[in-house]
């Protein structure tokens, strides 16, 4: 079949998604709240409280401008408590709601705590809660956009959280490396380190996973986004390696240049989505070659279930006209 | 029928009719026939004056396409029915292939076999000369799977008690999930408006026992409404019709309940495969791969905690 039959005067099939901007924010600032309760509550236990409190302070910051994110983002912004009208698991942005609203009560909650003393007994409960909130907080993203029929989304949706896990760590570890005195600041720097490599491998890993559907990843604003997080990444880290145990500056520059990665990359899988969603060929190509290697069905069907064709029981447009009859 | 793909049974989805009860109407839908569709766009229309559907505004405002005679372009916020103009260079089918004449040589059979084909509205004119007209009314599928559905998050998207799928305007708040959500990109948001909109089934039609616009305004009964099992028989002996009068590449589309989407309460009559009218050869509801997604993000946070203990703890303080 010849590219032209594939498509309708080249309109796309599925729709590109209406989010705008706010939501690649939101993907960064999701994953920093989440990582950063995490590696906040796991710093009060080891016991180094300078840097637990600033990664409390990461957290709050990104909680609180995560709901102010999604809901300027929405068609209708005063209705955004409809969205804790129900809790649906069939629906990640329903599951995700309550996640984020269950992680801003306790990490707001925890912040104070760290920083004040304040609520003893219930910071007892709420930091671990933050914590262990924090982290689907940081990977349901992922799963929102998998459960779509956009394909460059939907077909990584094995790998996808592992991106955006990494991801959180990254910001997290970044953050914390920006705000934290460098004496006080290994834990973060190991985190902003090792996530950066796994943030870059994980997203090699999904391309390559995806194989025809990751053709959006490798031209127009993805492949740029792209362009950009590898360099921010891989310099950042490079940096932080370097000089960031010895010197505040080129650690806050390195944190700067690895949390810039961190949203630069959610920036990519974003804008890939849109591209995969907009060409015919990307929804339509993979979907009929499956049907022609016969591992679906399609959903189209030739053979009719009757043998005797009874006019009368087809269209009405085609049955004989009663006033036909003699 | 009766055996075959759909086992004789009505297409059952999750919420209807089980949880209606004994308030469960039959499962209403559309059989639309493309075959007799004359592109007349007189659904279109009465689509857009029974439902009050705004002119669409922003990107999206109306101007000449230049594609063929479509100037609509595609199903959206603004656009419950949509028909679309195809006109394709095809090779000269039955009529061409049938002597046409007793006295140019054919049989008596041959030239019954072409009158037939003529009478029976497979064929046109232009047909014979290597061109044909393809003209088909889109509508949102009302799927047994609707992904749509699955995925709002308020609830705004419900399931009829005629196992259809509407919006309720006054809960949507606009997120906009559903929008890539469905595997046929029907659903849009409204410019100006913030809210999604789509296809009712005319709901409100429906409760007084009334055809949805659509389907009264259809000159040529392309578009069928009734209950969905009465629309599945008709279609069988449509397509066996089409088939048997030369029309090889007649087929339906979400007429099995075993394709992507557990079959649709609107399914279609095609003359070509589905990629030439626009639509999605192999719709997926997204929920079928829910569990693998929830697993990866489950498997992800945990890989994430793990990793943020062994960067606290592995290490010095």
């Amino acid at each position: 079949m010849s590219s032209e039959n594939r498509s309708y005067h080249g309109q796309p099939v599925i729709k590109e998604p209406t989010w705008t901007w706010e939501i690649p924010f939101y993907f960064f600032t999701g994953g920093l709240a989440g990582a950063s309760a995490g590696l906040a509550y796991l710093s009060d236990l080891r016991g180094n409280e300078v840097l637990a409190r600033r990664a409390w302070t990461g957290a709050m910051v990104g909680i609180g401008m995560s709901p102010l994110f999604l809901i300027s983002d929405l068609g209708r912004p005063m209705r955004f408590l409809n969205m804790l009208r129900m809790f649906k698991v069939t629906s990640p942005m329903s599951v995700g709601s309550w996640i984020l609203s269950a992680s801003g009560a306790t990490t707001m909650l925890a912040t104070a705590n760290a920083w004040t003393g304040l609520f003893p007994r219930s910071a007892r409960f709420v930091r671990p809660a933050a914590a262990l909130l924090g982290l689907p907080l940081s990977t349901y993203t992922a799963a929102l956009i998998a459960n779509t029929a956009v394909p460059v989304w939907h077909e990584a949706r094995r790998m996808l959280p592992f991106v955006f896990g990494s991801g959180a760590g990254l910001s997290a570890g970044a953050a914390a490396v920006i705000a934290t005195p460098p004496e006080h600041a290994a834990p973060a720097r190991r985190l902003a380190v090792a996530s950066a490599a796994l943030e870059l491998a994980s997203n090699e890993v999904m391309k390559r996973q995806l194989g025809e559907h990751g053709e959006p990843y490798k031209r127009g604003a993805p492949s740029k986004f792209s362009h950009l997080t590898q360099a921010l990444v891989v310099g950042g880290a490079a940096l932080l390696l370097r000089r960031g145990q010895s010197s505040r500056g080129a650690a806050i520059a390195a944190g700067s240049m690895l949390c810039a990665g961190a949203l630069s990359a959610r920036w990519t899988v974003f804008k890939a989505g849109f591209q995969s969603a907009a060409d015919p060929d990307y929804v339509v190509g993979p979907q009929r070659r499956m049907i022609e290697q016969d591992e679906r069905r399609g959903a189209s069907r030739r053979v009719s279930q009757v043998r005797e064709v009874q006019l009368d029981k087809g269209s009405p447009a085609t049955a004989p006209l009663p006033l036909s009859a003699p | 029928m009766g055996s075959g793909r759909n086992g004789g049974a009505q297409l059952e989805t999750v919420a209807w009719p089980g949880s209606y009860g004994e308030h469960a109407k039959p499962r209403m839908g559309f059989f639309t026939d493309t075959s007799v569709c004359i592109g007349c766009k007189a659904c279109e229309v009465a689509c857009k004056e029974w439902n009050q559907i705004p002119m669409r505004s922003g990107p999206h405002s109306p101007s000449f396409t230049g594609k063929s005679y479509d100037n609509t372009i595609d199903l959206g916020a603004d656009t419950w029915r949509h028909v679309a103009f195809i006109e394709q260079k095809a090779p000269a089918r039955v009529v061409g292939r049938l002597p046409a004449e007793v006295g140019d040589g054919a049989s008596l059979v041959q030239s019954a076999a072409r009158a037939q084909a003529v009478d029976g509205g497979v064929q046109t004119y232009q047909e014979a000369d290597g061109f044909r007209w393809l003209m088909a009314s889109d509508v949102c599928k009302h799927c047994t799977h609707a992904a749509c559905l699955d995925v709002c998050p308020t609830g705004a998207l419900f399931r009829t008690e005629y196992g259809t799928v509407v919006v309720q305007e006054d809960i949507c708040n606009g997120c906009g999930y559903c929008v890539p959500a469905c595997p046929f990109g029907v659903l849009d948001q409204r410019e100006g408006d913030g809210r999604v909109w789509k296809c009712t089934l005319c709901y409100d039609r429906l409760k007084d026992d009334k055809e949805p616009a659509c389907a009264q305004a259809c000159p040529t009964n392309s578009i069928q409404f009734g209950e969905l099992s009465d629309l599945h028989e008709r279609a069988e002996h449509r397509l066996a019709h089409l088939q048997q009068a030369g029309q090889d590449k007649a087929q339906l589309y979400l007429a099995d309940a075993d394709d992507g989407i557990g079959g649709a309460g609107a399914f279609f009559l095609l003359l070509d495969e589905p990629e030439v009218y626009g639509l999605p050869p192999d719709p997926v509801d997204t929920r079928r791969d829910l569990g693998e997604i929830w697993a990866a993000a489950g498997a992800a946070a945990v890989a994430l905690g793990v990793g943020l203990a062994a960067a606290v703890f592995g290490g010095r303080k």
